[in-house]
């Protein structure tokens, strides 16, 4: 009775674990199916045909998501070491880690929200939608992320190695700089990559900011388009012809963020300094 | 001489000002941009079940109510799953490659974004729900409460296995060989010495991912209908606070209008905070154990 009851419990433990992983399989094999009969040159190279016209491409949304993402990074990466750096200095006393619990509240903060936020302090104060806007709200969305690679990037470094550098008479912020810093440098690469990977598929931010725009755009100022934004304005159309490019560009955004992810596995890889 | 480790750790502890005022500007803008709606309603915003813009009357008891059932509903339907994978990831399978396969799956679950969720979902999940609505006698949209949970309950999955199979882990070796010894069976392992033992951890997890259900918006917002009408019927259409922001917030002209939308959100940012706040302390909790 014992010996059954183990084995009842393992196998619906397999069983669960099974099922729970087929609804990934299925949405990829219809991503697959549907997507790659839309995805052409011309699907990509193109821009999109007015609402109820067939035809058309995506390339307002491919360069919207590149130019959000461009704007995101450029503030969050230097700004979310530098405050990274912070927590690592400050992780023994309490305000580093009443900041750390702040950061785990930043990060779990829904992105609606942040959208809101964005909203609020940039888009009402210059009076319109704006691509400079929907990049705030994704860099308030990837600093956290980056702040905490870049903190537990630095936790991993040996002490060894600072009082080394110390010893040989380099000054202590010399040796932050130049020998803990390059060490982690792949940790804290790819864990920005993985953060990249996430923004880009951010939609809720996106919907009052970048607010989305049918024509080709690299004016920070103006409304953008971005492949999740349109992803959702075609599939709540009532065409389907855009329910047909919906899946396409399902399947590109999900190529980005998958060799996103792949790339930076590849880097820990590669790049990983032994201690 | 200028004392240059002072200089740098003053430089580095702006750091702090910036993580704090940060987080302190974010509430205190959307505390300021709802006053309007908080000083004309007051607490009754949160019992009031009617959302009328035409009228300028708005109350949030129906998107609360919306919130709770889709993200209590995913929870209840995501447990069983998440915790046999932490256990098969942490205990049954530890360290062979099935369980590193099952791991990239469900890494690949977590970034999946929540957008193709939703596009997947309206196209081949409403269906399903659509024939079980019909047996209901509702009306056959496909769209509801509960196509809502479904989604979340799948999306919510790789945040309590995340964690679930790494406090598993944790559990000392020398505990289990001891149980094992007196001839007990791997269950009754799992249910004496790992589940008490990694209780508050596998508890944090499920509020972590609990928090995620509640801000979800795209996939919600896709296929849960949206009605602003109080219900309890999980097979009828609905909104969640997520979801009627993201619905409305464009559209929104009126200064009231848009400022209950913003106490919306300014509910929703608290409620988070609340939630990963209390993650945080079990896990801590559970750090302490160890030692």
């Amino acid at each position: 009775m014992k010996i059954f009851k183990d084995r009842i419990f393992k196998f619906l433990i397999i069983i669960f674990t099974i099922i729970s992983i087929l609804p990934l399989f299925f949405i990829f094999f219809i991503i697959l199916k549907k997507g790659l009969s839309v995805i052409n040159l011309n699907f990509l190279l193109s821009l999109p045909k007015p609402p109820g016209e067939t035809g058309g491409g995506i390339l307002n949304a491919i360069v919207g998501t590149f130019l959000l993402i461009f704007i995101a990074s450029l503030i969050s990466i230097p700004l979310g070491i530098f405050l990274g750096i912070f927590l690592y200095e400050y992780k023994k006393r309490k305000i580093g880690e009443i900041c750390y619990i702040f950061i785990d509240v930043l990060q779990g903060i829904p992105s609606i929200v942040i959208g809101i936020v964005a909203y609020i302090w940039i888009v009402k104060k210059m009076g319109h939608f704006s691509a400079f806007s929907g990049g705030f709200a994704l860099f308030l969305i990837l600093l956290p992320i980056v702040i905490k690679s870049t903190k537990e990037t630095l936790d991993m470094i040996p002490f060894d190695l600072i009082e080394t550098s110390l010893s040989l008479g380099i000054t202590y912020p010399r040796t932050i700089l130049k020998v803990v810093l390059p060490c982690g440098m792949s940790g804290m690469m790819s864990g920005i990559l993985v953060g990249i990977g996430r923004i880009s598929g951010e939609t809720a931010p996106l919907l009052f900011t970048a607010f989305g725009s049918p024509f080709l755009n690299l004016n920070i100022l103006k409304p953008i388009s971005s492949l999740p934004h349109l992803i959702f304005t075609y599939t709540m159309s009532p065409y389907d012809d855009w329910h047909r490019q919906a899946w396409g560009c399902a399947l590109l955004l999900i190529m980005i963020i998958l060799s996103l992810n792949i790339i930076s596995k590849i880097i820990v890889k590669k790049w990983k300094i032994e201690f | 001489m200028i004392n240059t480790e002072k200089v740098y750790k003053k430089i580095i502890g702006i750091g702090g000002v910036i993580i704090i005022g940060l987080l302190l500007s974010i509430f205190i803008t959307l505390f300021l941009n709802s006053l309007p709606t908080i000083k004309k309603f007051g607490f009754k915003f949160l019992i009031n079940k009617t959302w009328d813009p035409v009228f300028e009357n708005f109350g949030a008891l129906p998107f609360i109510i919306g919130t709770i059932l889709t993200s209590i509903i995913s929870l209840i339907i995501s447990v069983p799953f998440s915790l046999s994978l932490s256990l098969f990831i942490g205990e049954y399978y530890r360290d062979t490659f099935i369980s590193k396969v099952f791991e990239t799956f469900i890494e690949i679950i977590a970034v999946i974004p929540s957008v193709i969720f939703g596009l997947w979902g309206l196209f081949y999940l409403a269906p399903i729900i659509r024939s079980l609505q019909l047996k209901f006698s509702l009306p056959p949209t496909g769209v509801s409460i509960f196509t809502a949970s479904l989604i979340l309950s799948i999306m919510i999955i790789p945040y309590a296995t995340s964690i679930g199979k790494e406090v598993i882990k944790l559990v000392p070796i020398d505990l289990k060989e001891a149980a094992f010894s007196f001839g007990a069976t791997r269950y009754e392992v799992v249910k004496k010495i790992i589940f008490p033992y990694a209780r508050s951890g596998i508890f944090a997890g499920f509020l972590l991912s609990f928090g995620r259900a509640i801000g979800e918006t795209m996939a919600v917002t896709m296929v849960i209908g949206n009605s602003n009408f109080l219900t309890f019927n999980i097979l009828k259409s609905g909104n969640t606070i997520a979801s009627i922001i993201a619905n409305e917030f464009t559209e929104a002209v009126e200064t009231l209008h848009l400022t209950s939308l913003i106490e919306l959100g300014l509910i929703l940012f608290l409620i988070t905070f609340i939630i990963n706040f209390f993650a945080h302390f079990f896990v801590i909790k559970r750090k302490i154990i160890e030692i």
